[in-house]
């Protein structure tokens, strides 16, 4: 034990086909620390924990644990080396309880019979302990995604692992939750658990790590103790230059309304109750409205029901002065509408079509794509999408004949962009349109937006990153539990305020 | 060479042979196992076929009886690529070439219609077929393989009852559409001349090769196969982008059923093969169409080619001397180098996993060559 590390991942080398996502890194983990592990999206940071945690075996490089060799091929083997992982995405059975969930796969039983009161016990001691405040008995389905989080928490601490691994873990929750956390995470480091702390939010690593280590293009760029460093040194070690954090852009000028939502209440898939309940909001011509909230508060179904995708319980829609409720996708979209959608490979793209194939999704039904005999006008196509790759700069391996999926996600972002944006909408439906991409991309996309405004488009932005919703929009509405429960000037409110609407501990009566 | 092992349709040919020469190797150590002292000249038997016969006549009549089922296999295998291709497996494709059977024994046999009504009676019978499990599909969630699998059942005994009515007195076979109903029969095109005179070939098989190279050109040249690739490849794609994706699954698998329901008019207004009233199985050539549509690497052009050798060694088969194996082994022998042939996929996958791997390995190398010159480490 003369060794300060209780883990060493030592020049860790994996490959994917075609790309290599760890490239002879090193990250070294000391005893009772918080360590961040800090790099944009696709940096590799994903990669290096799925590594420790078993789930990948790296081609070269050696894992140490207290200064000996370990092998670690699944992830029961990290399990019985004390090494235990919050996903980004929890792994909870929905239908089981918070106590059922932490006693899975680890359950006491006698003869056949689980034994639940002592595990139990165990589980409210812990509780109490690190201050995870869960309710054993609640269903994973009813309870909120921090409690989610705090359940994951405990599960391990339940099977009395010391290394943590915690990927992204703020992603999902509110200003204050995330504030929680961290108190949560400082308890656990002090009592000597360890931890590692993906991220890629700088504020938050300053806050809780003691070390960060920075990975860019899946190479190991260094790492530093957090106090002897800055935000911006951070941020140019993670992206190799320096970054404009803020959004130039002019007063907006709104014009006549162009989007008028009226009493919206659209069904919840999961749940039986509404999940946009009774929704009316405006949007303008030549204004950014940003719809910010939580994950899971009611925006991805109230742009389902906005776009046609899913249908509305009760209110109406007005396009440029048009009752659009009952249209269907393909009317909407021919009316001026543009929708980037949230999940880009879920919605936005075919992946296993080529480029130009995707670029013309929107309009291939149109005489310019396709003849009178129903042929596919090959050339016009060719030269459309030929026109757009060098317009927006979309970067792809074999040009408009490139697989969607063998492109990056930034330019599959930007071929759907380019796609919805160049069908010259009047409102601009933009659904997390910088999600996954890295700083430069989402400069670029920001710019898009406004352009988009400044040339007296609307925009109704739905976003769940508090940068961008401080950033962009012109003006803010908060969704909360499928209610807009206030309307916020980005240049005149803080991201505390906005924190407590978004929670559901403030709230106006808003008049849309 | 490298770009042609990159090539798409190279890398389909080559799996498919790959498959097609493993198949035939299992086959082969089984017959060993079976019997050594016959394996090598049976598994030669089944490879050869027609050719076993050793007179010029016979070998092309035989080439034609080949022939002659490979078009309603081709049309079955187009039945489930078409369907494939929008992200569906029409395993009902046996169900609709069955009531293809029924629509057109009974319209040839009972009405004594005109070869062209049956035809139409048939396409019309597996577009029904099919479009009851695409509403299934599009409006209660049914998945189409379960529905398929249950039409299946009850298409089979509809046929058995419907087709009661024209068969032979004193056997289960129904009557013989050339004696019966000679304008029932399909026009041969003086095809059979070519063939020492076999009376069996005809419109079938231009006609199947025909529609393989249709549906090629609709999949691929039209917006309507552009729709139906976009919905089979993302469904959820295909709604955002507004296309009816409901009624493209229920169209696709109409199409899917009128296709299976002509290749059973094809085969049997031939009057080649009769109907079994006491069938208690669906016959097996729509799920060996399964098997050509893949070995065809789910390419029109491509089953074109599988359709003729799965057929050919099917037929093969029964050349395999009776007296060292039993009569099943024909069937047994086939069966392994069809279920092989659906490994077609899983052999690219592997050959594309193969190419990555040394790809990486030769840039790596280039690299390492470039740092040890003594260029700059960037």
């Amino acid at each position: 034990m003369d060794t300060p590390y209780i883990i060493e991942m030592l020049h860790i080398t994996k490959r994917f086909p075609g790309i290599i996502a760890n490239d002879d890194v090193t990250l070294q983990l000391k005893r009772g620390e918080i360590h961040a592990l800090l790099g944009e999206n696709g940096a590799g940071k994903s990669t290096l924990m799925s590594v420790l945690f078993g789930l990948y075996q790296a081609e070269e490089g050696e894992i140490h644990m207290n200064g000996k060799k370990v092998e670690i091929n699944d992830p029961n083997d990290a399990n019985a080396l004390g090494i235990g992982m919050v996903h980004q995405h929890f792994k909870l059975v929905e239908c089981f309880s918070v106590l059922d969930n932490i006693i899975l796969g680890v359950e006491s039983t006698k003869g056949g019979f689980l034994q639940k009161d002592e595990a139990r016990k165990k589980v409210m001691a812990l509780s109490e302990k690190y201050g995870l405040h869960v309710d054993p008995d609640a269903k994973i389905e009813d309870i909120t995604v921090g409690m989610q989080q705090r359940t994951e928490i405990l599960k391990m601490l339940y099977r009395e692992n010391d290394i943590l691994i915690f990927d992204e873990p703020t992603a999902v929750l509110t200003p204050q939750e995330i504030k929680e956390l961290m108190q949560i995470m400082k308890n656990l480091a002090a009592e000597g658990k360890s931890i590692l702390f993906i991220s890629h939010k700088l504020a938050e690593i300053m806050e809780v790590a003691d070390r960060c280590s920075v990975l860019r293009k899946g190479k190991y760029i260094g790492t530093v103790e957090t106090k002897n460093t800055t935000m911006e040194e951070l941020s140019a070690m993670m992206v190799g230059r320096n970054v404009n954090f803020h959004v130039d852009k002019k007063p907006s000028e709104p014009g006549k309304p162009v989007l008028e939502v009226k009493n919206m209440t659209v069904a919840s898939k999961v749940h039986k109750n509404n999940a946009v309940k009774n929704v009316s909001l405006t949007v303008r011509a030549g204004e950014i409205v940003c719809l910010a909230g939580i994950d899971g508060n009611g925006q991805t179904e109230f742009v389902y029901g906005l776009t046609g995708l899913e249908p509305l319980v009760s209110g109406t829609i007005t396009l440029c002065g048009e009752d659009i409720t009952k249209a269907k996708i393909r009317e909407r979209s021919l009316k001026g509408m543009s929708h980037i959608p949230e999940d880009r490979h879920k919605h936005g793209l075919v992946l296993d079509y080529s480029l130009e194939d995707n670029l013309v999704l929107q309009r291939y039904f149109e005489p310019e794509f396709t003849n009178k005999a129903g042929f596919l006008r090959r050339d016009n196509i060719r030269s459309y999408a030929d026109r757009l790759i060098e317009e927006y700069d979309i970067r792809s391996g074999q040009g408009p004949i490139t697989k969607a999926r063998a492109m990056s996600g930034g330019n599959q972002q930007k071929a759907i962009i380019a796609r919805e944006i160049d069908k010259k909408p009047e409102l601009l439906v933009a659904v997390q349109p910088t999600r996954g991409l890295d700083v430069g991309a989402i400069e670029g996309v920001h710019k898009s937006l406004i352009e988009q405004r400044d040339a007296g488009k609307a925009v109704l932005l739905v976003s769940l990153e508090l940068d961008e919703v401080m950033d962009v929009p012109d003006r803010i509405l908060v969704m909360y539990e499928g209610e807009i429960v206030g309307e916020l000037d980005p240049k005149a409110t803080t991201q505390e305020e906005l924190g407590l609407y978004m929670a559901g501990a403030k709230r106006d009566e808003v008049k849309a | 060479m490298k770009k042609l092992l990159k090539n798409d349709g190279f890398q389909s040919l080559l799996a498919s042979l790959i498959c097609i020469l493993l198949g035939l190797l299992i086959g082969y150590i089984v017959l060993l196992f079976i019997n050594p002292a016959g394996a090598w000249e049976a598994i030669t038997t089944v490879i050869k076929n027609f050719l076993t016969y050793n007179r010029k006549d016979s070998q092309l009549k035989y080439l034609g009886n080949t022939l002659v089922k490979t078009a309603p296999l081709l049309m079955c295998s187009l039945s489930i690529l078409f369907s494939y291709k929008v992200g569906l497996f029409n395993i009902g494709a046996a169900g609709q070439y069955c009531i293809g059977i029924a629509c057109s024994l009974y319209c040839a046999l009972a009405l004594k219609l005109p070869w062209w009504v049956c035809a139409l009676a048939a396409m019309a019978g597996g577009a029904v077929a099919g479009s009851i499990s695409g509403l299934l599909k599009s409006y209660c969630n049914v998945n189409e393989v379960i529905s398929g699998i249950m039409l299946n059942w009850i298409i089979l005994y509809l046929t058995n009852m419907l087709l009661n009515g024209v068969k032979e007195s004193a056997s289960p076979y129904t009557k013989e559409v050339a004696g019966t109903s000679a304008a029932s029969v399909l026009p041969t095109l003086g095809l059979g001349k070519l063939l020492s005179d076999n009376k069996y070939v005809g419109l079938s098989i231009p006609l199947a090769i025909l529609l393989a190279v249709a549906i090629w050109i609709i999949l691929e040249k039209t917006k309507f196969g552009y729709e139906l690739r976009a919905t089979g490849g993302n469904k959820n794609a295909a709604k955002y982008a507004g296309m009816a994706e409901k009624r493209n699954i229920i169209v696709t698998l109409a199409i899917s059923g009128a296709l299976a329901g002509l290749g059973a008019a094809m085969l049997y207004l031939t009057s080649y093969e009769q109907w079994n009233c006491s069938s208690s199985s669906v016959p097996g050539m729509g799920f060996n169409g399964i098997a050509a549509a893949f070995l065809g690497g789910l390419n029109p052009i491509g089953a074109i080619l599988s359709s003729f050798f799965i057929q050919h060694i099917t037929a093969g088969g029964a050349y395999v001397d009776k007296k060292l194996y039993c009569a099943q082994i024909s069937d047994l022998i086939s069966s392994f180098i069809i279920y092989l042939c659906g490994f077609v996929f899983f052999m690219k996958l592997m050959m594309n996993k193969r190419l990555a791997k040394r790809e990486e390995a030769a840039a790596r190398k280039a690299l390492a060559e470039k740092e040890s010159k003594g260029g700059e480490v960037k």
